[in-house]
């Protein structure tokens, strides 16, 4: 092996000797320089505290499941969550319509009806209160009970500000504790400064 | 079997994802640095999420698990 010297004359380093263009103090400077800013970067990135945010935007029971349980777990692991409600979404937060989420008996070939049948009158108020006794009879917690817990965990819930207006519903309708007025920069800057972002 | 001296009991037993692990942070909270936590559950799926969280989470140590009969065994130290 061969290295360029600084005159620019080839010399062998087979000792593992290497002739290294850079004197030690030029390496010493350029290490502090860097210290200094890996120390920015540092500064700037905050501390070490793990952030995960959650788009929800739907608002059928089943798909009101996985946005808290992620969010109240992440929770438990230390993370700082957002969860921005949008759209349907929005009716997980809504503390009289949580209550009432339903299951869409249609468009699922898992559900044990046939679409045709599912799409008959009253069909989704029977698949729902089917999903409704096995979470009951399987002791899976509530949304409500979810809602609450991801709470008192320090999660915060956020209500899209537009799709508030957009179903005329009031800010008051929300669980306590949930953020209202906020839009889709608030939802980017969450994503961004977050280690987990999820669309659900 | 678990020798060291538990501080606190949690019951989360009859409870399903996410609870056992939530319940188990909140409880966890509770505790005074060094102290084990006991968690009684019943869910299967306990022995895998409790053992992930304490890998992942800074603070605890899972000191050991234990699958009975009907009940699974969790010890967590509180170690910061």
């Amino acid at each position: 092996m061969s290295t360029e010297t600084n005159d620019g004359t080839q010399t062998s380093t087979e000792t593992g000797e290497t002739t290294d263009t850079l004197s030690r103090e030029e390496l010493q400077a350029r290490i502090e320089q860097l210290e200094t800013r890996l120390a920015t970067v540092e500064n700037t990135t905050g501390d070490d505290q793990q952030k995960m945010s959650i788009i929800a935007t739907k608002g059928t029971l089943d798909m009101a499941y996985p946005p808290l349980i992620l969010a109240s777990t992440a929770a438990a692991f230390g993370y700082e969550v957002t969860v921005f409600h949008t759209f349907w979404g929005l009716d997980i937060l809504h503390e009289e319509r949580s209550k009432k989420l339903k299951l869409s008996s249609v468009g699922n070939p898992n559900m044990p009806v046939p679409n045709v049948v599912g799409a008959l009158p009253g069909m989704d108020r029977v698949t729902t209160k089917m999903m409704e006794k096995q979470i009951k009879d399987n002791d899976t917690a509530t949304i409500e009970e979810l809602i609450e817990t991801s709470l008192e965990m320090g999660v915060e819930f956020q209500a899209c500000q537009m799709t508030i207006d957009l179903m005329d519903y009031d800010e008051a309708d929300f669980y306590d504790g949930v953020t209202t007025g906020v839009g889709a920069a608030t939802a980017i800057q969450d994503m961004a400064e977050s280690d987990i972002q999820l669309l659900i | 079997m678990m020798e060291d001296e538990i501080a606190e009991s949690l019951d989360v037993k009859g409870q399903n994802c996410p609870m056992p692990v939530v319940k188990t942070k909140q409880a966890v909270d509770q505790l005074a640095t060094d102290d084990v936590l006991e968690v009684l559950a019943t869910d299967p799926g306990s022995m895998s999420d409790l053992a992930g969280w304490a890998e992942t989470t800074d603070g605890v140590e899972l000191l050991d698990q234990e699958e009975g009969d009907d009940v699974y065994k969790h010890y967590v130290r509180k170690t910061e």
